[in-house]
């Protein structure tokens, strides 16, 4: 929403403010206030000038030299405008002022150009006549200016004036954010109003004379709705005799501060009133209309029609269209038709002011892809009570500007009255809920400029129609405190019963696991929770695989976020190759976020969402440095004694021989690896890349802090190397739950110290040396307590097919 | 004799003096005084020795022994010393050569701002809840008094999986959560990602977190929403903050307001970095719309509340000063490494 500043003063007798003031103020009371545009911010000392004298240069053919009255002196100005002429008013910049820009209409510079007294060739010149762009306009505003050359004022004009303030510029626009509740602030009136409330002073809206000749509006034009609840009120009245012309000055003004070109009397008033009022209006040439007749109805499916900028529309059974006796004549609430418009030769003028469907027309517009200042309002839900205001504004305006002879009577057709609202007036309950301690006669001082009257017989507030967004005590507490000022409210700390402030088991968890992958050198990435489709075969990931069942966005912003990932990996490889593609020498990442896993689909409940703790590297260490890296966190949440490895993980995307599940007591809670070349090749990442991934929610259900002291021991250890050839296909893991197994009460730990594979023991072999530690905790141990429990090693690794080596 | 131990002393005294190493000194006590040494061989000569001298004698010897074996403690001590001293000097390092770095990941920096705000206000009896990302229409719009067909629908470009499941545009919908489970009172802060339909750009990203935050108990009023935001801005932004609360509209809540702290960087001057204004707008808040609380079973009529929605990657980026909100989510290792 924007206003012109001027126009919000003259609706508020006494406001006296600075644009900077009135934004300050404004924005405090709740109409927030953007930014401002002051039109006179670079010019000064600008007068209309009379030239009383032109002669040609001595040294320049295109330049002449005007003797210039500017009221309490003649100057001289050297110029080149092409449109100069004995006896022209116009704007003169003297010596020492400023203008906005360059003839030329470019980009302004930000403090503007000043303007001294030099000479043209050789010849003195006091100052500068100014183009329309040189103020800081243009043509379009200015549709009376010189394609080329100075601004011409008209003959009427008196010499020395301000020449800022006959072009009306002297005025600022304000720019708010209106927020979609208070529909009737996307109106001058609205704005001022609330200002009015802001500054304390009084609201002095125009006075609309009563309209209407002798003749009736039914002899011209009759109105039917068919469908009420998509247009619950039209207005329509008849201007006879249309005169088209132009608009008085302080009109175009007025509307060139809100930016709206001044185009003829008639459009121009219906622009005026929209702004004015908040409420468009349509004009339609009356003789293009079929029987005298306008019905409101819903078009049909599959209809098309063509709208006055010339675009065909498809519109369907949803759109509302005005009709003629036998014809679409205009997209209801956003545009009119091209078989209805005004042309200069109309003679007699339907103007509607009508309120339809704010949801409807918010729909239709988008259906049809086109927005227009009309439904950019209507969509926003209109106070039906403001039709008939607006259309009787318009009228009276039409007489004021001669635009033609007003029809007396209205065609209104308005069922179901829309009523005010009645809220209690509570002022206790107002002050308990803000804190403040605010006098009722305060609070009712506020109301009254709102114009909120207070029924005393009910005690109640009887709101009014425009005022759609107060319906219940809150809405009026936030009055109260609007206009007492938020910050004056009192500031204190709630009270009441004390609770604890819990982080949540998971979120320790998580921080756990962020613990210990910082600590091991990996940084947290964060990436999208949508991706492509495609990511599943960047992966290698079978095309039967179920996990390529992802949960797809109905209005994605592309392929490549349409979909909700089911595995956390593409996020992680596409920042590693983001890294790897900047020649970033090493980086390991880790991210902890979620994926999102349908438990039917299409969706018929909440799928489960489950964190995912993601590792990834390259050139950060191998294989184990990253399983170092989960060991680390299991051991931290009390499973690592649960957890084995099982290189049959089988994941596509992953080296075939350098893969495992990560399984606690059997079950798969999460997987690492190296990357397979071909999908690091797919992210045109040259080098070993290694993953890990934990599913989270396993590690919360699992997690267990249950720690108790077990001795610091106090008898020595007795340890046993032991050295074995085995074949390849043996795992360490394997050998390592022999020694859980079968190493007895005193085993307290065992180490692989050695591990080779190569010519000296023949091929498919290998050879490990673990180190086995036994003690006791109350006593020394002797030979026959660790040979026993070295019998029964034996025993299992011979089971195996393990021989010792010599 | 007495000469004779005399010059032992003496000659032993020498060659301490003139020793010049550890080893040498040895040398010289086995020579003096070791099972062959030459006070030994002295002591051999006692039997010559009267019997009336003989304790006399013997306390010669002993005060000779004493003596060497003084100086040539005295001695080592100082060799000992001057090695040491050598040592020192020899080891002489360059410290302003490059230290051996620790491996140390970072956070991101949207987490290093989070944990400082769920610092704050678990310190203030708030507890971190959370609600799933993936939502019911229901919990992110209806029961947040946004009814269907209503313009803040729109506004809010809201991503669709199904007619009445859609990608939470805001964390708002953990209050109606935490509030139908009845467990009051409530002090509540919900971090989260949240979803919207924007182009990726440098102020915009269709992925982004907020902080929901949330009381309700008896008596709750505006001033404690404006003390408590209060509060916070000056833990998180420092003690000269100055904060702004302007009327604004939500439909959850009311009275509304958008608060507003004043320039960190220029302290309210007005700079390039807050466009001018002096204030750098930070969060959304207001009272729990009654109706809101009749909708998750609370009754307005005993309880009051509080809500607010921080922007994460707001507050991310003016206290790091990051330019791009693209940064955030690229993950160049370069730029996790700076916070």
């Amino acid at each position: 929403m924007r206003t012109s500043l001027k126009w919000i003063k003259d609706l508020v007798p006494g406001l006296e403010c600075t644009p900077q003031e009135y934004t300050d103020a404004m924005t405090l009371s709740g109409s927030k206030v953007e930014f401002y545009e002051e039109f006179d911010k670079n010019l000064d000392k600008i007068v209309v000038g009379q030239i009383d004298k032109i002669e040609s240069h001595p040294d320049a053919d295109k330049l002449v030299i005007c003797q210039v009255n500017v009221g309490n002196e003649t100057v001289q100005i050297v110029t080149g405008a092409p449109n100069v002429a004995e006896g022209q008013k116009v704007p003169v910049v003297l010596h020492g002022g400023r203008v906005a820009g360059g003839h030329d209409g470019g980009e302004n510079p930000e403090d503007g150009i000043k303007i001294t007294r030099g000479k043209l060739r050789g010849v003195s010149s006091e100052g500068m006549m100014c183009s329309i762009e040189e103020l800081g306009s243009d043509r379009n505003m200015f549709s009376d200016a010189p394609e080329y050359g100075i601004y011409v004022f008209p003959e009427n004009t008196e010499v020395g004036a301000d020449a800022i303030e006959v072009l009306g510029l002297h005025d600022a626009a304000i720019e708010y954010e209106i927020t979609s509740n208070r529909v009737d602030c996307f109106s001058i009136l609205g704005i001022a109003r609330e200002a009015a409330a802001t500054f304390g002073k009084s609201f002095a809206p125009p006075i609309v004379p009563e309209t209407g000749d002798n003749d009736d509006v039914n002899n011209y034009i009759s109105v039917q709705v068919n469908r009420p609840d998509l247009c619950s009120r039209y207005t329509g009245r008849i201007l006879k005799n249309v005169h088209i012309g132009e608009s008085p000055e302080w009109m175009k003004r007025r509307l060139r501060a809100q930016g709206i070109r001044p185009i003829n009397n008639l459009v121009d008033i219906t622009n005026y009133v929209m702004v004015e009022y908040g409420q468009p209006m349509h004009a339609y040439d009356l003789s293009t209309i079929a029987g005298h007749k306008i019905i409101v109805d819903t078009a049909k499916d599959g209809e098309e029609f063509t709208t006055l900028d010339g675009e065909i529309r498809k519109i369907d059974s949803n759109t509302i269209m005005i009709n003629d006796g036998d014809k679409h004549i205009g997209i209801a609430g956003i545009m009119g038709g091209e078989n209805s418009m005004i042309t200069d030769s109309v003679e007699t003028v339907l103007f509607e002011s009508a309120c339809f469907n704010g949801t409807s027309i918010r729909l239709s517009s988008k259906k049809i892809g086109m927005r227009t200042d009309a439904s950019g309002i209507f969509e926003k839900g209109l106070d039906p009570n403001n039709a008939i205001l607006a259309m009787n504004r318009a009228c009276a305006l039409a007489e004021e500007l001669g635009a033609g002879t007003v029809v007396g009577g209205a065609v209104d057709v308005y069922d179901n009255k829309k009523e005010s609202v009645r809220i209690s007036f509570e002022p206790d309950r107002y002050n308990k809920m803000l804190g403040t301690d605010i006098p009722d006669d305060t609070m009712l001082k506020y109301f009254k400029a709102l114009e909120l009257e207070l029924d005393k017989e009910t005690n109640e507030l009887v709101i009014p129609t425009f005022r759609q967004d107060l319906l219940c005590y809150a809405d009026i507490a936030e009055e109260v405190a609007r206009f007492y000022g938020y910050d004056k409210i009192p500031t204190t700390l709630p009270t009441g019963e004390a609770t604890a402030g819990k982080i949540g088991y998971g979120n320790e968890i998580n921080a756990i696991a962020r613990e210990v992958a910082e600590f091991s050198g990996y940084s947290q990435a964060m990436t999208y929770s949508f991706e492509s489709k495609k990511v599943y075969d960047k992966l290698m990931i079978d095309s039967s695989d179920p996990i390529r069942n992802a949960i797809e966005i109905s209005n994605p912003l592309g392929e490549d976020f349409s979909i909700m990932r089911t595995v956390s990996l593409n996020g992680m490889m596409t920042s590693l190759a983001t890294n790897y593609n900047r020649r970033n020498a090493e980086c390991a990442l880790y991210e902890m976020g979620n994926i999102y896993l349908a438990k039917s689909l299409p969706l018929t409940e909440l799928p489960d969402e489950r964190m995912q703790f993601t590792l990834g590297s390259y050139n950060y260490g191998d294989f184990f440095d990253l399983k170092g890296v989960v060991e680390e966190l299991l051991q931290r949440v009390g499973m690592d004694d649960h957890v084995s490895y099982d290189p049959k993980s089988d994941k596509t995307f992953l080296h075939p021989g350098r893969q495992a599940d990560i399984l606690y007591d059997g079950q798969i809670i999460g997987f690492i690896g190296e990357i397979h070349p071909r999908v690091a090749k797919n992210y045109k990442i040259g080098t070993r890349v290694y993953v890990a991934v934990i599913d989270m929610p396993h590690i919360y259900d699992k997690a267990s802090f249950d720690k108790k002291y077990t001795g610091i021991a106090n008898f020595p250890a007795s340890t046993r190397d032991l050295s074995l050839v085995i074949p390849t296909s043996i795992l360490a893991g394997d050998i390592e739950k022999v020694f859980d197994v079968s190493g007895g009460e005193y085993m307290e730990s065992y180490k692989l110290f050695d591990l080779y594979e190569g010519d000296q023991i023949g091929k498919g072999k290998k050879s490990m040396a673990y180190s086995i530690v036994f003690r006791a905790k109350d006593r020394n141990l002797e030979d026959n307590d660790v040979n026993t429990a070295m019998d029964a090693i034996m025993k299992g690794l011979k089971d195996l097919g393990v021989v010792l080596r010599s | 004799m007495k000469e004779e131990l005399e010059k032992i002393r003496e000659k032993a005294v020498k060659q301490i003096t003139d020793a010049g190493n550890l080893d040498a000194l040895n040398d010289i006590r086995v020579s003096f005084l070791g099972k062959k040494g030459e006070l030994k061989e002295i002591m051999k000569s006692m039997k010559d020795v009267s019997p009336e001298e003989r304790p006399n004698v013997g306390k010669m010897v002993n005060e000779a022994r004493d003596a060497i074996e003084e100086r040539l403690l005295e001695a080592k001590e100082k060799m000992e010393e001057a090695a040491m001293e050598a040592r020192l000097r020899a080891e002489k390092i360059d410290v302003t050569l490059p230290a051996k770095k620790i491996k140390i990941g970072n956070s991101h920096p949207n987490t290093k701002v989070l944990k400082e705000v769920e610092k704050i206000f678990t310190g203030m009896g708030y507890s971190i809840v959370s609600g799933p990302e993936i939502e019911q229409d229901y919990y992110n719009f209806e029961a947040l008094n946004i009814p269907a067909n209503h313009p803040a629908k729109d506004e809010q470009d809201t991503f669709y999986i199904t007619k009445d499941i859609l990608l939470r545009t805001q964390t708002s919908p953990v209050q109606v959560r935490e509030m139908e489970k009845g467990h009051l009172p409530i002090r509540m802060l919900a971090p989260g990602r949240v979803f919207r339909a924007d182009e990726v750009d440098a102020t915009h990203s269709p992925s982004f977190h907020q902080i929901e935050g949330m009381v309700i108990d008896k008596n709750i009023t505006f001033s404690d929403l404006k003390g408590t935001l209060e509060r916070v801005a000056k833990e998180l932004f420092g003690e000269d903050t100055k904060v702004k609360f302007r009327p604004h509209h939500f439909p959850f809540t009311e009275p509304s307001a958008e608060m507003d702290v004043s320039c960190f960087k220029c302290g309210g001057k007005g700079c390039r970095f807050c466009k001018g204004e002096g204030w750098i707008e930070i969060l959304g808040c207001g009272l729990v719309h009654p109706k809101v609380l009749k909708m998750s079973g609370i009754d307005p009529e005993v309880y009051s509340g509080f809500a607010f929605g921080i922007g994460l990657e707001r507050i991310t980026l003016l206290k790091y000063e990051i330019d791009d909100m693209r940064l955030l989510y690229e993950n160049d290792i370069r730029f996790l490494k700076q916070f």
